[in-house]
Order: structure tokens, then C-alpha cells, then sequence
């Protein structure tokens, strides 16, 4: 028995409900990606030059940081997740999830304890859920991060890290993020932030750009001190900014299938809608012409 | 006469400024430096404030605030990085005052926290560039 008509059509009328606003949310996404991409570009100037200091300071002196500095023996780590503050992403915020429970799991193989940090709100609720202990979370700023927030988290990173073993420190600080590649691919990724590997940003330095002899007000040592921090945060901004490009991205892909889904069941219940419309007319006429063909019989037999 | 600098302003979030100099003043930890071209390549720790560009013509100049950050100089390019860096023609002596007395303020009820302290910072620093740029 089909459905009645009734119900066919209300429930037509909320799936283009439905349809309306998965539609504005992709638009609401597509526009904001391009705004998400240019604030990246906007960021790599900074990530540039600074990155350049840094190898500068690195090269020309026999600096021994903490920053840098591989402890002997490491047996805590922080991991820092970046995932989305709301759903509606698609796999965005679950694959990024799923890296860390690897990370975590291999961490605690090579037998270091692993103290979580989370950016996001959707890593915040996962961590909850479990009631597991968390260092740190912050929220409200995955699709648009600052450099402020960026910032923040490397300020709590860094005091982490320079905060002995014994007393709660950590050894060493991955990250994990989602990378963008482009409007189809986003990749989960994992680096090592702490302790630093000084690396080129996006493009290895190209040939015959040898770094000049840098003279260091007031040394090479305090202008490391300074910087190291500043290339940390930097780094941070970059993945959040990565982060932010990659879950929009896969926020118009779901949305873009969820619309496309809507239309298809409009479209069928539609179908049936006609279909059950059409049955009740028939019916109606069938009954019409028996009932006619009833009263002509009676009255000819009077 | 030797060719202009190549002067870019970046602060972490954009491009602030780019363009051509005849000379930067900047304040640095250790004293003013003025940088003319065929400086010497120096990387140096700036002091929150304003650092000064002479334009080409000799006569303009523009005047950037920082936070902190380092300038970096080498073949004649020139580049200023602070994470808050922002054009002092942008800024307003008025607006300037009222951060500085908001963070002051924020700091005299008690609150040490680090956030303050370079709110402190970066308003004392602003200040002294938009007076400068007056």
C-alpha cells in the first residue's frame, strides 16, 4: 500500500526545505574558501622572511637551543588537534581524529605518555565523550583563524615544552592537521613541531640563494631566543590556516552531495506523489461510473 | 647615487607595506639603526615603536608601528617583520591613547596575565608611531 498523498507531499516539502539550506551552506562555504585561500597566501610573506631569519641565525651560528635541542630521552609528547568547530563537513573532523588515535597509539608504543591539545570544537566534544583528560582546547575560530589565536596556542605549546619532564613538561609536539591540496584532495598530515627541524616553507630555497653573513643586534643567541617563538606560532598559523581552506572545502563537498541527494528524493517523491494522486482519481472514477451504473439499472428494472 | 632600498613591512597576517626607500630608521634593543643603501646585512631586534621609511623623494616618509619583531637587511632589501605591524597614517593618536589607557587600566586591576602585558605593548608602541606621524 502506498503511502497517502497527504504524507507524500509533506514529506516532499521538508526535503526542499532541507535542500534549501544544504544549498546555502555550500554557497556559504564556496565563498568563504576563496576568502580562506587568500588569507593563506596573505600569510606566506611572514612564514617567508621569517623562515629565512631563522635558517640565516642557524647557519651562521653554533646555536644550542632548548628549542631545538632532541631530548635524550623522550617520554612525553603533546599532540595538537586541528579539526572543525561544527559538523556538516563530511569525513573533515573524523579523519583528522582518526590520525591522532593512530599517533596516539604509536606514541604510546615507542612508550611516551600523550597529552593532548585540541583546536576545535568537534575534538573537544570526541575527548569529552570518552572523558579523557585534556591540556588544553580552544574553539571559535576554525573557519577564520587569527593570528592571535595561532599565537595563543604556540604560547601554551612552548611553556609546555620548556616545563621540565618531572613537573608535566612534554619532549616533543606534533601537530596534527589537514592539508590542503586542493578543492578535491584534503589530506590529514602529521608533523613534528617541537623540537624544531628548521624547515623551508612551501618552496625549498632555490639555487644560488646563498644567505648573506648576517652581523646579529645584539647576537645571534638572543635574536634566536626571539625568533624561535615567532617561527613556532608562525607554523601553527599555517596549519590552521591549511586547516580552515581544507574544511570548507569538505563542508561544499558534503553539502554539494547532500543537495544533490535532496533532488533526487524530491524528484521520486514527486514520482509517488503523482503516482498515489493519479491511483485516488481512478478510483474515484471507477466508483463514480459503478455508482451510475447502479442507479441506470435500478431505474430500468422499475 | 646608489639605488633605493627595497623596503617590504609584513606583519603575520598580510603584506602591510612594499616599496622603495631612500633610508629606515628602526629602533632596535641596542639603539637606533639608519639604513642606507649598501648597508651590510644585519638582523637586528626591534623595540615596540615606530620604525621610519624616507621615501625616494626624500622628503616623505612613512611610518610603521611594530611590536617587537626584527628587521632584516641584505642587498638592499629590507624587510620589517612584526607580528602586529600596521601603517601609522592608519592609526589615530586619539585611538592610540584610549588602547593604552584601556590596557593600563586592565594591568592596574590586577590582571599580570601575558595578554595584557602585549596589549601594553603594542598600544605604548602605536602611540609613539602615530605622534610620530604627525
Amino acid at each position: 500500500m502506498p503511502a497517502s498523498l497527504r504524507e507524500l507531499r509533506e514529506r516532499r516539502a521538508s526535503v526542499s526545505n532541507i535542500k534549501k539550506i544544504t544549498r546555502a551552506m555550500e554557497l556559504i562555504a564556496a565563498s568563504r574558501i576563496i576568502k580562506a585561500q587568500r588569507s593563506a597566501r596573505a600569510a606566506e610573506p611572514y612564514a617567508r622572511e621569517l623562515t629565512r631569519a631563522v635558517s640565516a641565525v642557524a647557519t651562521f651560528s653554533n646555536v644550542d637551543h632548548p628549542l631545538t635541542t632532541e631530548p635524550e630521552n623522550p617520554t612525553r609528547a603533546a599532540m595538537l588537534l586541528i579539526t572543525a568547530d561544527r559538523g556538516q563537513a563530511g569525513a573533515y573532523s573524523s579523519s583528522v581524529l582518526r590520525q591522532g588515535e593512530q599517533l596516539t597509539q604509536a606514541l604510546h608504543e615507542d612508550g611516551k605518555d600523550v597529552v593532548p591539545f585540541l583546536a576545535g570544537r568537534k575534538a573537544a566534544q570526541f575527548y569529552a565523550f570518552r572523558r579523557r583528560e585534556v591540556a588544553g582546547s580552544w574553539s571559535g575560530f576554525s573557519d577564520a583563524p587569527t593570528y592571535a589565536a595561532a599565537r595563543e596556542i604556540a604560547d601554551a605549546l612552548i611553556e609546555r615544552f620548556n616545563t621540565p619532564t618531572e613537573e608535566g613538561g612534554v619532549d616533543e609536539i606534533h601537530v596534527v592537521y589537514t592539508r590542503f591540496v586542493s578543492m578535491l584532495t584534503q589530506r590529514p598530515e602529521v608533523i613534528r613541531l617541537l623540537p624544531l627541524e628548521v624547515v623551508e616553507g612551501e618552496e625549498p630555497p632555490e639555487k644560488g640563494d646563498i644567505l648573506p653573513l648576517y652581523e646579529f643586534e645584539p647576537d645571534a643567541d638572543t635574536v634566536l631566543d626571539e625568533l624561535l617563538p615567532l617561527y613556532v606560532a608562525s607554523r601553527i598559523q599555517f596549519c590552521l590556516l591549511q586547516a580552515a581552506a581544507s574544511e570548507l572545502a569538505a563542508r561544499q563537498r558534503a553539502m554539494k552531495a547532500a543537495t544533490d541527494n535532496a533532488e533526487q528524493l524530491i524528484e521520486r517523491l514527486t514520482r509517488e506523489a503523482n503516482q498515489a494522486r493519479q491511483a485516488g482519481i481512478t478510483q474515484e472514477i471507477s466508483e463514480i461510473v459503478g455508482g451510475a451504473n447502479a442507479l441506470a439499472d435500478s431505474a430500468e428494472s422499475e | 647615487m646608489a639605488d633605493p632600498l627595497q623596503v617590504e613591512v609584513v606583519s603575520a597576517e598580510a603584506l602591510v607595506w612594499s616599496g622603495e626607500a631612500e633610508s629606515v630608521i628602526a629602533k632596535t634593543v641596542d639603539g637606533d639603526i639608519g639604513i642606507l643603501p649598501g648597508h651590510s646585512p644585519v638582523l637586528a631586534l626591534l623595540v615596540p615603536g615606530g620604525v621610519e621609511i624616507v621615501c625616494p623623494d626624500g622628503r616623505s616618509r612613512e611610518i610603521v608601528a611594530v611590536d617587537g619583531g626584527f628587521i632584516s637587511v641584505s642587498q638592499d632589501r629590507v624587510s620589517i617583520l612584526s607580528e602586529y605591524a600596521r601603517m601609522a597614517q592608519e592609526l589615530s593618536v586619539a585611538d592610540a591613547e584610549r588602547e593604552l589607557a584601556d590596557a593600563r587600566a586592565k594591568l592596574d586591576a590586577g590582571d599580570e596575565s601575558e595578554e595584557t602585558k602585549q596589549h601594553l605593548h603594542r598600544a605604548t608602541a602605536q602611540l609613539r608611531a602615530a605622534q610620530k606621524a604627525r
